[in-house]
């Protein structure tokens, strides 16, 4: 009985000294913080994807509190309701964000495309990608080992049957994490709703192209030919859709079915 | 005492190919394709363009800058193109294309009896870098750069490279029995350019022939000839050094911060060649083996030949290869095609057959600690590759010493898990040389 007494009085007084050097501590080396970064760090998404060029969300959060040079809307995955709650507790007006999406700008799957040689490396894009351009024969297209997939802070990213990744349109934020990994730049950051696109990023001469994928761009220009409001240009061999012109004037794609490779999709449907 | 050095492997040297088999002179290709990119440094400004008619030993390609080399026609006749063509390492690269009029016509004056005596070191350095000589063991530096002793530094070394470690090669061994006054006096060159009076030549005991060559060859000058133990990595330059000459190159340094510099015996041969008779470098003797050539051989030839030209002249394929490798086996890049033009760096074209290639799928790092043995620079390869796997690149350079990695593969060689090592150490190396290349950006 005695000894069961000794260890409950012992540890009430440890305990009682230690409580009492922290609170010492705590009031002593207390840092004054802002408790309104705080609040806008719970508001943010957590993705710590860095999209609004900061190290990670509090980094941001800090930033947009103390800051009043920066903007309350630089957080892309949090989209237009992010962007009001900050404006709001950080007294700031949020202009509108262009909500976007990744788009993996290439078609070339592992069955159909043509092999430059077999990869037994690393398992990974930028690894593969530093031997010759990676295995496959287009040193422009999709590497397929899914750097982008493993690097998605959201989640929105998975790896077809092809070995092409698939871009799930509710999770992605539009942070844009997946376009700056890619060894290839294949993932471009478009406007959600933009109607046709050009999945393809060869800069490969039609014939060269031609040979090694039948699902490429061979920068014809009939599809630019055909545009009614020049919204594609040919850059190195490639078209290139400019999204705001089609969203704002084309009601009616004429590209597409000029393509002779089918390389340009129709983004409504999908 | 025993030359040596810490850890390395002991691969199968697979020498018997073509060890016993004399240097043949191949073919005079039809096309040559010759790029600008055949060195480490900065790429050659192309000088012909299309329809240019070229001699053999005009300049093509000159130096952009002084870690860069000048590139010269290796055949006459006429520029067909000058552009993207396949590459042995690049993949693409700038190159010029020379369609051979099948004479073979030297550029004028050339070749020339020169007295090397007479010249000065300067004089003689001027000679090496117009040559577009470089290290011809494989690295491919710019011998001129190696050549030109920094103001700080004080050289007094020089350490002939004919280890030839690298299994199958056996280029370097023919040259050494069957061209020794060519080596004689590329290195007597080479010692007047550095300015010093002593070199020392590491062969490894398996070349016992050549040893003795070396040894009569050498009398009575200040070169001494060292029997290294046959080890695998015993030509990498570190290693070499601590081999014959005992002296320790610090991390991050080079072989003149201990006052070494360290030449290949093709390069010093070539040196020769460029010296004493104004031929810039044309051609380099290359090993073709490997258990699916049908006859290998050592064979001189002319830059800008395929490597489908080179395998033909050695009758072909015996067997479908597994793979073929460019240089040696342990150091050598895989190649995913053979029309592709041998470049300066070439030192062996290998097709392996199925059964002599170790392939296999990698598995996890079992912590065994055979690579930690086997590692040269006393590195821990299993912590590279983990590190490189988690994305902590910045570790693996501050922590353990990634850029002190040589890439010899000796960890690969001893991985009983078969992981790919070097290119987790190459890839890391590229990831932190990209995030220090977006810090200057700012």
């Amino acid at each position: 009985m005695e000894t069961a007494i000794m260890v409950v009085v012992v540890m009430t007084v440890i305990g009682l000294v230690f409580g009492l050097i922290l609170a010492f501590a705590d009031k002593k080396f207390s840092i004054e913080v802002n408790p309104l970064i705080h609040i806008v760090d719970d508001i943010l998404p957590k993705g710590q994807c860095g999209s609004c060029g900061y190290a990670g969300c509090l980094a941001y959060a800090e930033a947009v509190v103390l800051n009043p040079e920066v903007a309350p809307n630089l957080c892309i995955p949090g989209k237009k309701p992010v962007a009001d709650l900050v404006a709001e507790l950080t007294g700031k007006s949020a202009p509108e964000i262009e909500p976007r999406i990744a788009q993996v700008r290439c078609k070339n799957t592992i069955t159909h495309a043509i092999k430059k040689y077999n990869y037994a490396g690393v398992e990974d894009c930028i690894a593969a990608s530093l031997i010759q351009g990676g295995p496959k024969g287009c040193e422009y297209g999709c590497v397929g080992f899914g750097t982008c997939v493993h690097s998605c802070p959201f989640g929105a990213m998975v790896m077809g049957e092809d070995h092409l990744p698939l871009v799930d349109e509710k999770k992605c934020t539009g942070c844009g994490k997946c376009a700056t990994v890619c060894p290839k730049a294949i993932i471009h950051m478009t406007p959600i709703g933009t109607p046709v696109a050009v999945l393809c990023n060869s800069r490969d001469k039609g014939v060269v192209a031609r040979k090694l994928c039948s699902v490429d761009c061979l920068g014809c220009g009939l599809c630019s030919k055909s545009c009614l409001f020049d919204a594609i240009t040919i850059e190195n061999n490639l078209a290139v859709v400019d999204p705001k012109i089609c969203m704002e004037k084309c009601a009616k794609p004429t590209c597409l079915e000029k393509c002779p490779t089918g390389a340009i999709y129709d983004l409504r449907t999908v | 005492m025993i030359k040596s050095f810490r850890g390395g492997v002991h691969p199968k040297d697979s020498k018997f190919y073509t060890a016993g088999k004399p240097i043949e002179t191949a073919p005079l290709p039809e096309v040559a394709v010759i790029p600008m990119r055949q060195h480490i440094g900065a790429a050659s400004i192309p000088i012909v363009k299309k329809g240019d008619l070229v001699k053999k030993g005009q300049v093509i390609g000159e130096a952009d800058g002084f870690v860069s080399s000048n590139v010269h026609a290796s055949i006459s006749g006429q520029v067909i193109d000058v552009g993207s063509h396949p590459h042995p390492i690049f993949g693409k690269c700038e190159a010029v294309v020379i369609s051979s009029d099948g004479k073979d016509e030297w550029l004028e004056g050339l070749p020339l009896t020169r007295n090397w005596e007479e010249l000065e070191a300067a004089q003689l350095l001027k000679i090496i870098s117009d040559a577009g000589i470089v290290g011809m063991g494989g690295a491919t530096f710019p011998t001129h750069v190696k050549s030109t002793v920094q103001k700080d530094k004080h050289v007094d070394l020089l350490v002939l490279n004919a280890a030839e470690c690298e299994p199958y090669l056996t280029a370097d061994h023919r040259m050494m029995l069957e061209e020794g006054p060519r080596i004689v006096a590329g290195v007597r060159i080479a010692m007047k350019v550095l300015g010093v009076e002593k070199c020392l030549i590491g062969i490894e005991d398996n070349k016992k022939d050549a040893i003795e060559e070396m040894t009569t060859a050498f009398a009575g000058l200040p070169v001494d000839v060292v029997a290294l133990p046959t080890k695998y990595p015993q030509g990498a330059e570190k290693m070499l050094i601590n081999a014959v000459s005992g002296r320790i190159i610090p991390s991050g340094g080079l072989p003149m911060d201990v006052g070494v510099v360290v030449q290949n015996v093709g390069t010093v041969a070539a040196i020769c060649d460029a010296v004493t008779r104004g031929i810039p470098l044309i051609q380099r003797v290359t090993t073709v083996s490997g258990g699916s050539i049908k006859a290998p051989k050592n064979i001189r030839v002319r830059i800008g030949t395929s490597f489908r030209e080179a395998i033909d002249f050695c009758d072909g394929f015996l067997t479908r290869p597994e793979k073929i490798i460019m240089g040696g086996p342990m150091m050598g890049m895989a190649e995913p095609n053979i029309d592709i033009p041998i470049i300066k760096g070439v030192s062996g074209i290998l097709a392996i057959a199925k059964g002599e290639a170790n392939t296999g799928k990698e598995a996890s790092c079992i912590r065994c600690g055979r690579c930690v043995n086997a590692c040269p620079m006393g590195l821990n390869p299993s912590m590279l590759s983990i590190l490189s796997e988690r994305g902590l690149y910045e570790e693996a350079r501050e922590d353990y010493g990634l850029f002190d990695c040589a890439e010899c593969g000796s960890c690969v060689f001893a991985c009983p898990a078969k992981r790919n090592i070097v290119q987790y150490v190459k890839f890391s190396k590229a990831q932190n040389a990209a995030a220090k290349l977006k810090e200057n950006r700012g």
